[in-house]
């Protein structure tokens, strides 16, 4: 990437003056459109693309919504009732927004999982990866803020369990969860705040993904065969190629989208969020957004004591952990192999990873009054963790690899039989 | 270079007319360089350790303001009257923003409680040190589950005729305490005393 010569060459005395003062345009042309990539990039390869699209989305629909919303807790639930009833278009740009957090966590576990099994994050990208775990947490982060504004029922009590998480940490838990709420139970306080770091948070996002993508111009795109770009032979300019490619996959993507948005904007929320916040009432069940399930059955699934560590501390040690275990994949799989198509032992126990990543989603949706959920809660945790602890780590010893193709090139010419 | 080879004196002439004023004054300062460090690096390290003693304190403000603000802490303790509760009431208030609940416990539920050995408790705790001295028929608690934070139901709920939590089916005895679910804790004890024999301030 950074020993290909710019092809940039003003076209008239105002570029070349610009040019020479700031190169935004060399910049942008050699970035955004003949940035090479390599020429067999799948589907897959586009959710980076739509991810960046579902920013631009959650970010322009998010400050139209603040224009009318207010937070306050006595306010705040009928402010967003009046955005859906009175404003006009309200409803529609709502519902855009609230629905569009679930399709951009869709968007993002299918960029993570993609990642996870064409081996992504191996040498020389683990900066690139840990910056797109850090680009989720911070979504998280961003998605949990924004759930509770809407002063609901769900949004009050999702406010309450997930603080008191931070109450478990010893020692420092009860003055912690008292800063974090600015009181000694969710309120007023803790509504200001959130709605103050939910605006916050789009932004540290888009910032990081600037180093993501700076992150990934440096070594280039991995690609389905993993193998490294070796010759111009094995690349194509970003535009018009991938710009075009990209652009399909955005508009396929925003149909199921647009779907969810005019006819069921409320299919992915929870009922009694239609009931406003009441601290003295806990709803029948407390049940988080379905992009949180399976970090939920992770944290419900360890009800045991260990040693000296309660049960609550350590389910949120677990809970903590299955996250940030994704900033050491880089290490974790000592595969030199990166696309699991050239892995026949890799492949069966990822795509169980990704059943049991499923399976934990359905249990978190599930009452742990029901004897199976706890159970098959713990055998899901169990091999979550030794997917990346035992897993990745092991199976090079065991794994006869498939022979690589020589070169990209080689590989769409003449496709390695599977 | 500049303070990196302390003890070396760069010598050559071509280098030191080229970049006359960093290489004199580096030679300067190797000239004088001991392995206890330079009077530049002592400065350094000094301006270094205000610096961060500067921003510390400047953060501190920004941190704080995130605490309970004085309306909040202004709220912090309410009386109760508890004469209008009957025997076998229990009622719910708010303290803190949190609820309270303040149950007349009868005769049986006393005994109950008191008839648990504490070996088979979770958290042991004895019905006295739940209560206060001559009114251990009134049980106050924060009614919030130590599980996750919902707020049980209750009393006469569950196997023990205590409280019940909704979320994750944790129960309480008759004293509050956890008999059985993921609950860790027995409900809290807020602080209280009494003002009067009908009278409680909580907080």
């Amino acid at each position: 990437m950074t020993d290909h010569t710019s092809s940039y060459a003003p076209s008239n005395g105002l570029e070349k003056w610009l040019d020479d003062r700031l190169p935004i345009i060399r910049f942008s042309k050699e970035h955004l459109m003949d940035y090479p990539t390599p020429k067999n990039l799948n589907y897959w390869w586009t959710f980076g693309g739509i991810l960046a699209v579902m920013l631009g989305i959650q970010i322009i629909t998010g400050i139209v919504l603040a224009m009318h919303y207010t937070p306050e807790a006595t306010l705040a639930f009928n402010s967003v009732e009046l955005i859906k009833r009175d404003v006009a278009g309200g409803r529609i740009i709502q519902a855009v927004h609230s629905t569009g957090a679930s399709m951009f966590f869709v968007a993002v576990y299918i960029h993570i999982f993609r990642g996870l099994y064409f081996g992504s994050y191996k040498a020389p990208r683990e900066v690139l990866w840990m910056l797109g775990v850090l680009i989720l947490l911070l979504m998280m982060a961003a998605a949990f803020f924004g759930y509770v504004l809407p002063w609901g029922q769900m949004s009050f009590w999702a406010a309450t369990v997930i603080t008191n998480i931070f109450a478990s940490i010893p020692f420092v838990g009860d003055p912690l969860l008292q800063l974090l709420r600015g009181g000694f139970a969710v309120g007023n306080p803790t509504l200001n705040r959130f709605f103050s770091l939910h605006y916050l948070t789009p932004f540290i996002i888009a910032a990081v993904v600037v180093l993501h993508i700076w992150a990934l111009h440096v070594p280039g795109n991995n690609n389905p065969v993993g193998v490294d770009v070796k010759s111009s032979r094995d690349t194509v300019p970003f535009h018009p190629y991938y710009t075009m490619k990209d652009a399909f996959g955005i508009v396929v993507f925003l149909i199921p989208y647009a779907w969810l948005v005019f006819f069921t904007p409320d299919i992915l929320g929870h009922s009694s969020n239609y009931i406003m916040a009441n601290p003295l009432v806990t709803p029948p069940e407390i049940v988080p957004e379905w992009y949180f399930l399976p970090f939920y059955a992770i944290l419900r699934s360890i009800d045991f004591p260990l040693l000296f560590i309660d049960s609550k501390l350590l389910g949120v040690i677990f809970f903590g952990g299955s996250i940030l275990i994704l900033f050491f994949v880089p290490w974790l799989d000592r595969s030199r192999v990166r696309s699991g198509n050239f892995r026949p032992l890799f492949r069966p126990f990822y795509w169980l990873f990704v059943l049991n990543f499923l399976m934990l989603m359905y249990l978190g949706s599930q009452s742990t009054t029901i004897w199976w959920v706890p159970v098959l809660g713990k055998v899901g945790v169990v091999y979550y963790f030794a997917y990346f602890l035992i897993i990745l780590p092991l199976l090079p010893r065991f794994e006869v690899t498939r022979p690589l193709p020589a070169s990209i090139s080689e590989s769409v010419l003449r496709p390695a039989r599977t | 270079m500049l303070l990196g080879a302390p003890g070396r004196r760069p010598r050559g002439r071509a280098t030191e007319s080229t970049h006359k004023g960093y290489f004199t004054l580096a030679t300067d300062i190797d000239t004088h360089s001991a392995p206890h460090g330079t009077r530049r690096d002592f400065l350094y390290v000094a301006a270094g350790a205000v610096g961060a003693v500067g921003v510390a304190a400047a953060v501190w403000p920004l941190i704080n303001q995130l605490n309970p603000d004085a309306s909040v802490l202004a709220l912090a303790s309410v009386d109760f009257d508890l004469s209008p509760v009957a025997e076998g009431q229990s009622v719910t208030i708010k303290w803190r923003g949190q609820p309270v609940f303040v149950s007349y416990r009868t005769k049986k539920q006393i005994d109950d409680a008191k008839a648990v050995q504490l070996s088979e408790l979770r958290d042991p705790e004895t019905d006295e040190q739940r209560t206060k001295p001559g009114h251990e028929q009134y049980l106050v608690q924060i009614g919030i589950c130590t599980h996750l934070g919902c707020i049980p139901n209750g009393p006469d709920q569950g196997d023990y005729g205590g409280w019940l939590c909704p979320c994750h089916g944790s129960q309480y005895d008759t004293a509050g305490r956890i008999r059985k679910g993921p609950a860790p804790k027995n409900l809290v004890i807020p602080p209280y005393k009494f003002t009067s024999d009908t009278k409680i301030t909580i907080g």
